[in-house]
Parts: C-alpha cells; structure tokens; sequence
C-alpha cells in the first residue's frame, strides 16, 4: 500500500472529529473519499499533511509519517490541495507555481507542464493571483502543488462552487494527472464525478469510515446513499 | 521654505528609522501572528552593544557586529524560546515577549547602569555639513538616512528577487499551505525573527548616538513603532513605509512647531471658540506631538481597521 491510515483520531481544540479511521490507497489508484460536510474528510486529509492535533499509524510507502510536520510529509512526496486552495493573493501566478517546488534536486513537472495543463496560467503568469478567477485559482492550487511533483496527490473538493464548465476542466486534469501515474485522494461532494473517475470509494459519517467499496457497488447501495450523502 | 526643507529632510530620516523597527515587527507578526512586544528591546539593545563595542573596537566595526549579534540574540530566542511556547498559542506567545521585554529592560541597566551612556557619533561624522534655515545640519544624519535606504533597498531586493523572499512574503497569508508546500517554515521564522531582530539592532547603533542610550530608549520609542505596525496594517510592508514616513514627518513637523494649537486650527480654517478652554488652545502644537503618532492611529484604525495597507483586521 502506497498510503495506509491506522486508527486515525484527530481533534480541533478539545473536539474530536476523527474517530479510528482506517483507510489505503495503493499506487496509481484514484480513491474518492466522500461524505456530508462536517463528517471529517477535509479533516482525513489536513490530519495526514500534519496539518492538525492528532494521533495513530500513518505509513506513507512504508515510512511512519505520524509524527512529522508538514513540509517533512510533503517532501517524502505526499501534495496537498485544501478546500480554501490557500493562494497567494499578493504573489503573480507564476511565483505561486514556483513555490511549489520543492528544495533540493528538480522534479519530473515544470511550469511548462503547468502551461500545458491549463494554458490560461501562462496567460495570467504575471498578474497578481488574487486576481484570477475562482476557477483559475483551483487550476493554479494544484498545479502549485504538482509542481513538487508529489506521487500522491490529496486534492479536496476541486470543483466546489464552480461553473460547469470549470468542473468539467477539474475533471480532466485530474484524469490527466493520473494518467501521468500519480496517485489521487479525491475529497469530493459531486457524487458523479467521483463514480465517475474513481476506483474505490469511502464514504465518511461522524468521524469514521461508513462503507468502503467500488463505484458499482456504491451506485448499487441506494441505503448508504441515502443515509450518508443524500442532502 | 528653509524651515519646510528642514523639516522634510528631518522627516525623512527619522521616518526611515522608524520604518527600519516597524518593518521587522510587522513581518514578525504577519508571518507569526504575533506582536514582538520586546521588538523595541532589541533596538535598545543594539544601541548599548554598539556603546560596548565601538569603545573596543570602533564604531564601523559596531555597525558591522552589532547587527548580526543582536539578529544571532533574536534567532535563539525565537528557536529555543517562542518556538516551544508556540504550541500554546499566540496569547502565550505574546507573554513570552512581554517578559522578554521585561527582562531585556533589567538586564541592561543592570550592566549599563540606570544613567545614559555616553555613545557618541563617530568623529569622522561629526560635523555640520551645511546650514539650513539657521541651522547647521550634522553630516550624521545624512550618514544615517544613507545606511536606512541602503537597508531599505537590501530588503526590497531580498523580498522580491530571491526564492527565500517569495517564501517569506507567501507566508504572510498562507503559513500553514507553505509549509505543507514543503518548506521548512520553523526555520523560515527562526530566520524572519533573526532578521528583524538585527535590523532593530542596527537602528540601535545608527540612532544611538544621535540621540539617547539610556534603559528607558525601549519604552519610549517601542509604543511608537507599534502604532506604525498596526496603522499601516499589520503585517504590509509597504503599509509599514507609508506609516513610518507619515509619522515621522508629522512628529517632526509638531516638534519645530512653536505656534499655541487654536491659532493652528484657525490657519487649517477650524473654527474654534477660543473664549471657551482658553487654556487648551494656548498649548503649542510641539507640547502635543508626542500625542500626534497616537491620535493617528486611533483615527486610522476608527476610519480604516485594516489599517492604511492591510488586508487583515487589527
């Protein structure tokens, strides 16, 4: 398994929204991980980064990475996109894509790899990001951060109050992305998208993992549907 | 006209002193989130070090040393001191440097005594360099406005043209993201306090002589500085520059100022009833300037709570 959580708990102050959560991603795979908001999916992965109080196994190719900060998680080649994409306002488009490189020897994915991805990023490379778009600013976030070139990518809700049109381009990159053999954990609401680009699929409810299993299998169990994702 | 020139260059140097404090501690907060109560105490520091060290060995010597020890003094504290208080978060942060402010105030006079020390301008720049309105204007302060642009252009160029710079100015909004970019950002803050520190410090050695070193130089100038940092919008660079250059003009103007406060009024075309409060508008406007930074800030921060450049509320 390229990433396997073992009874993760996690908590915000004195609250806890993880609970013993258990979950693996193998190499190449993309994994959907969904659930209503505030069951602790953005949470998951902010808990894996580092990112927040928290406690148990988490092995990322064999490495205990429970314990790390989080730029020592993400140099052992973990990226992370969060919900808020955290973008730089005041820095241009390029010099957001540049941090997301990594010290040290370069990686496999450039800026022209960014370029090509999203050609309106080399567009807007001087402008100021706070000046683009929602949907170029979601572009922007996870090129920035496969700009590290990660081997596992953690990308949470890309496509959130986005246009269609938007969407359908967050689609594509992510099946472009995966294409290029990097592995994905997909935090999303759009149960479409996730049935559709998916391999496996958790869904998540109050802290803990509620069922586990395939796109098929999900689509055929109209319970679990009902009881943990329909609004 | 003279006396407007005066004042402007006047201005500008104790402007850019200012801006040389307040820059440090609004990149401290603005990447930390915390407000280096003693950040003033390191600018006292460096004054006295400078004292100490230029009797020894001279004082170019001191503008070279003093920085970097004093920015030495700030990176251990932030990396054995704040950094395990951080976990706490910020309130304990801030309690952490309103002690350290404390202690940095005993421990001086305790080796420096309670009485100014004698730290005197380099005599290679002690001499009046021209004569403006009367006044014979010290080489000094030229030599002191030369070394603030000289800093002031070593940090744009650091901020803007180098990878640490861009990490540094990302961190200011997003630290947890840079971090989670994979860079170190403990050691980017350890660097920033460590910087600021030493640019406190050499305000300290450049400012020392010119005017005061005396234990209480921390306090007096400290809460100046903090106005500036939260005017101009804590955590903006450029916020940090407006205000600095604004203040120190402004005082400056007030000080040289001899004129009672309802005659000015009267001049800006306020109409005051002078038969009311006599008293208050006999005041001259110099008795009021150290009042000035202050009254600013509370009508930035009622008109604009961002401050002048923020983008974030005090």
């Amino acid at each position: 398994m390229m990433l396997s959580v073992q009874g993760l708990q996690a908590w915000y102050g004195k609250s806890q929204v993880l609970r013993g959560v258990n979950l693996q991603v193998a190499r190449g795979e993309i994994v959907a991980l969904l659930g209503r908001n505030g069951a602790g999916r953005s949470t998951m992965l902010k808990a894996i980064m580092g990112g927040v109080a928290r406690d148990g196994r988490i092995q990322f190719d064999g490495t205990e990475i429970g314990r790390l900060a989080p730029h020592q998680v993400a140099r052992l080649g973990l990226g992370y996109v969060p919900e808020d994409r955290s973008i730089f306002p005041d820095l241009t488009t390029a010099q957001n894509l540049i941090l997301g490189e990594k010290p040290g020897p370069g990686g496999k994915f450039g800026l022209d790899d960014a370029y090509a991805l999203f050609p309106r990023l080399r567009e807007r490379a001087d402008a100021p990001a706070g000046a683009l778009s929602g949907g170029e600013q979601q572009m922007l976030a996870m090129c920035r951060t496969l700009m590290g070139s990660p081997a596992l990518l953690m990308v949470d809700e890309p496509t959130e109050g986005l246009a269609p049109m938007m969407v359908q381009k967050v689609r594509e990159l992510l099946v472009a992305v995966a294409a290029r053999g990097v592995t994905i954990l997909l935090v999303e609401q759009k149960l479409d998208i996730a049935l559709a680009i998916s391999q496996r699929l958790y869904v998540m409810g109050h802290g803990e993992i509620v069922f586990e299993g395939t796109p098929a299998s999900l689509a055929g169990n109209a319970q679990v549907r009902r009881e943990w994702l329909e609004v | 006209m003279e006396q407007l020139g005066l004042i402007l260059l006047n201005g500008l140097v104790y402007g850019l002193l200012l801006f040389m404090l307040s820059v440090g501690l609004t990149l401290i907060f603005g990447m930390m989130g915390v407000l280096n109560l003693a950040h003033a105490s390191f600018y006292m520091l460096g004054a006295f070090l400078a004292f100490t060290i230029s009797i020894r060995l001279g004082f170019w010597a001191a503008l070279i040393i003093v920085p970097v020890l004093v920015g030495l003094i700030g990176a251990v504290v932030e990396r054995y001191g704040l950094r395990t208080v951080h976990k706490h978060g910020h309130l304990a942060e801030l309690l952490f440097t309103f002690g350290l402010a404390f202690i940095i105030g005993e421990v001086v006079p305790l080796i420096w005594g309670r009485t100014p020390v004698p730290y005197r301008v380099p005599a290679a720049l002690d001499f009046p360099l021209f004569s403006i309105a009367g006044n014979a204007y010290p080489a000094y302060r030229l030599f002191m406005m030369a070394v603030a642009i000289a800093m002031f252009l070593v940090l744009y160029l650091a901020l803007a043209r180098t990878r640490l710079g861009l990490v540094v100015r990302a961190a200011l909004t997003h630290p947890d993201m840079v971090g989670m970019l994979g860079h170190d950002v403990p050691k980017v803050f350890t660097l920033v306090f460590g910087a600021g520190c030493a640019l406190a410090g050499l305000a300290g050695v450049i400012a020392g002589n010119a005017f005061t070193t005396e234990p209480g130089m921390a306090r007096s100038l400290g809460a100046i500085v903090f106005a500036i940092v939260v005017m101009g919008g804590l955590g903006s660079i450029w916020g940090a520059l407006v205000a600095s250059l604004l203040i120190g003009f402004v005082q400056t103007a007030s000080i040289s100022l001899d004129m009672p406060l309802g005659t000015a009024l009267m001049h800006l075309g306020i109409p005051v009833n002078t038969a009311m409060l006599t008293d208050l508008w006999q005041i001259t406007i110099a008795r009021v300037a150290p009042v000035v930074p202050y009254v600013l800030l509370i009508l930035v921060l009622a008109l604009r709570p961002r401050g002048l450049m923020g983008t974030r509320s005090a």
